[in-house]
């Protein structure tokens, strides 16, 4: 049980969580989603945010997004306590967020897409060279190179390339925490693959990520981090090195993990009081 | 070292592949394969028209006289069509336009009959008549959520009784003012023409390279030189002929009345589709138009406004229909109830989807309005010369926009197949 008790450890130099929250609550009605909830994300490292269906991860990251704001607790972004009301104001703090269904128009290509809403002009002129070129750059500093050109249209790409985009386009903006809702849902092996390499490339480059995803697989592959939710509580915030996969099957599925014999009967409250 | 190895050791090139004129046909060629084809149909259908037209009534049909003529009785369609692509892009329709010309007319026939107002104040009283009512459609639909179809069916019904309360019962307003007049049935000097010919000729070789040179400096890839000559002179000699073939005396009676010259509704078509295109391509509220279209939901996302640009959008498509009954008012030289009515609409949706607009929002051009009412015109221009019944005539048009419409849907489902919208 101690690695589960110990608070994970941050990477070297950034002992400050880039993203934290504390005591978050949210209810809709009479259902209450979030339960105190904790949550660390360090810039650099990706955190994956695990859970059963209704644990509260959409919530959880709808909150940090603006789009329904907590109920109450606090959320501290770059060691400053702020109040997210608006998905406007956290693209203004440098948080972005990757829904599943990507929101990209098929119609419009890659660039267009990337740029869609904050595009760059010069009088009431858009600055089509200029666009092309931030995306090229940003692309080529992902490291992607799966796009032929990035004038074709996004209706012309396959299912990763679409997701690379959507990733690029959240990271064009100077952001600081991209969150990812289920990347690889519906992508293939070859295109989970080049999702999640991306995913780690962007942890690389510095950025705090936080990966939703129901894949024991693509989690272990990528994460530095695994928080899991259960029943709306923070089960435990772990690091994944030192859990198994079976034990973060059972925290999601149980709220703890029976793996840690001094920690058998300990119930979720325990598990999140420590973690926390 | 020869200068081709020079060239290839500039850092510019490196990435960006020499994409030469056989480069750009191969493209051309994947791109309608994928089920993009673009202007394709509406090109095609064109030429095979008036060569199907010509070999069956060669003196009647194949004159400069007809041929200008056939401009004049394509503009209103064409405007209205034009300001029917903003509506298309949405995936919305305007029922509405063709009564939305008429009673625009109808208001500028008062004013400027009968109230006595200087031609320009009648003329803005016409196309802000446009604007309101598009303004108050494009309300119900992106505010109330009314679907276009009901809502512009109600104004096409409604519109058609103001119009009568506007001009009543069975009458017809004059119109007497010569500048209004001389819009539809006027030509430009011989000089002016030519003027014009060169401004276009020199207005698109220059921009052209303007934008390419730009994105050579910048490190893009770019439409090699013989693309962009090659597109220049085809443009040249397509506008050369025009103009010179129009210059011409076309009048059949030269010694009775001379008519010579590009007709004026030419080079108002004209700026009507540079503005507007400039608007679709070229500004941030056209890229919104084109991103409410393809997916309303991505773009509420992107923090666009979207009820905000289905109002405008309407309000577009009004305010073109107002400026095709300045035409109409212009051309018959009175307003009647009729006006507007009768297929004026349809030909313009037509048009517009003959085109290469897509229907089902989207994927559309302002320029396709032109190429599709040239089609609309030919029809309706060159059909009556083969036959005299009018039922014919409607059943081809009915046929040709159905096969327009049937290429869309298609050309669509080739696109899904391919990967291209």
């Amino acid at each position: 049980m101690s690695t589960m008790t110990e608070p994970a450890t941050p990477p070297t130099k950034t002992a400050e969580p880039l993203l934290s929250l504390r005591g978050v609550n949210k209810s809709f009605g009479a259902v209450q989603v979030l339960h105190d909830v904790d949550l660390d994300v360090f810039a650099g490292q990706v955190t994956a945010l695990v859970g059963d269906n209704g644990a509260g991860k959409s919530t959880l990251i709808k909150g940090v997004a603006g789009i329904y704001p907590f109920d109450s607790g606090e959320v501290s972004f770059e060691g400053a306590e702020v109040h997210v009301h608006s998905p406007k104001q956290a693209s203004a703090l440098g948080i972005e967020v990757v829904y599943q269904d990507l929101a990209l128009c098929d119609n419009l290509d890659v660039v267009h897409n990337m740029f869609l809403g904050r595009e760059q002009t010069s009088g009431i002129v858009l600055n089509e060279a200029s666009m092309e070129q931030r995306a090229s750059q940003t692309l080529s500093g992902l490291s992607v190179r799966t796009l032929k050109s990035v004038r074709q249209l996004v209706a012309s790409l396959s299912g990763g390339q679409r997701q690379t985009v959507a990733i690029a386009k959240a990271v064009l903006w100077n952001s600081k925490l991209v969150i990812l809702d289920e990347p690889t849902a519906a992508l293939g092996v070859a295109q989970t693959e080049q999702v999640l390499n991306l995913v780690r490339r962007l942890a690389d480059n510095g950025l705090g990520v936080i990966l939703i995803s129901h894949n024991m697989n693509d989690v272990f592959q990528v994460a530095d981090r695994i928080a899991c939710l259960y029943l709306g509580r923070m089960a435990a915030q772990v690091r994944a090195a030192d859990v198994t996969h079976a034990q973060v099957v059972e925290l999601i599925t149980a709220g703890r993990h029976g793996g840690a014999s001094a920690a058998a009967a300990a119930g979720p409250a325990t598990v999140e009081e420590g973690s926390a | 070292m020869s200068v081709e190895t020079q060239t290839t050791d500039l850092p510019l090139d490196t990435g960006l592949p020499p994409s030469g004129l056989r480069e750009a046909i191969h493209d051309y060629r994947q791109r309608l394969r994928g089920g993009d084809l673009g202007a394709l149909p509406a090109v095609l259908g064109l030429v095979v028209l008036v060569i199907f037209f010509s070999a069956l009534r060669r003196e009647s049909f194949f004159t400069v006289f007809n041929f200008a003529n056939l401009l004049q009785q394509g503009a209103m369609v064409i405007v209205i069509a034009m300001g029917l692509v903003f509506v298309l892009l949405l995936g919305e329709i305007d029922l509405a336009a063709g009564f939305t010309a008429g009673t625009s007319a109808a208001i500028m026939g008062v004013t400027l009959t009968q109230k006595g107002w200087a031609w320009p104040l009648a003329a803005v009283a016409c196309l802000l008549t446009g604007t309101v009512v598009g303004l108050v459609i494009g309300t119900l639909v992106a505010r109330l959520n009314i679907p276009s179809f009901v809502v512009t069916l109600s104004f096409f019904l409604g519109l058609q009784g103001i119009m009568l309360l506007v001009i009543g019962e069975g009458g017809t307003i004059p119109i007497r003012d010569e500048t209004v007049l001389k819009i539809m049935n006027g030509n430009l000097s011989v000089a002016v023409g030519w003027v014009l010919f060169a401004l276009i000729v020199g207005g698109y070789g220059l921009q052209t390279f303007l934008v390419r040179r730009r994105r050579l400096l910048g490190g893009l890839p770019a439409p090699s030189q013989s693309v962009w000559l090659a597109k220049l002179a085809m443009l040249t000699v397509l506008l050369l002929v025009a103009t010179y073939f129009l210059s011409g005396e076309r009048s059949r009676r030269p010694e009775l009345v001379s008519i010579k010259g590009v007709p004026i509704i030419v080079p108002v078509i004209l700026v009507l589709l540079v503005g507007l295109t400039f608007v679709l391509q070229r500004t941030a509220f056209g890229r919104h138009v084109y991103a409410v279209g393809g997916n309303a939901e991505a773009a509420r996302r992107a923090g666009i406004n979207v009820p905000g640009i289905r109002v405008a959008c309407f309000m577009i498509g009004s305010t073109m229909a107002a400026m095709a009954g300045i035409l109409f008012a212009s051309k018959d030289a009175s307003i009647s109830p009729s006006t507007g009515g009768s297929s004026t609409l349809l030909y313009a949706v037509g048009a517009a989807v003959i085109g290469g607009t897509s229907l089902f929002g989207g994927r559309g051009k302002v320029r396709d309005a032109i190429l599709g009412g040239l089609v609309v015109a030919v029809i309706a221009n060159g059909l009556p010369l083969i036959t005299e019944k009018s039922g014919i005539q409607y059943v081809v048009t009915g046929l040709v926009l159905l096969l327009a419409a049937s290429v869309d849907a298609l050309s669509r489902r080739r696109a899904a197949a391919a990967g291209r919208v």
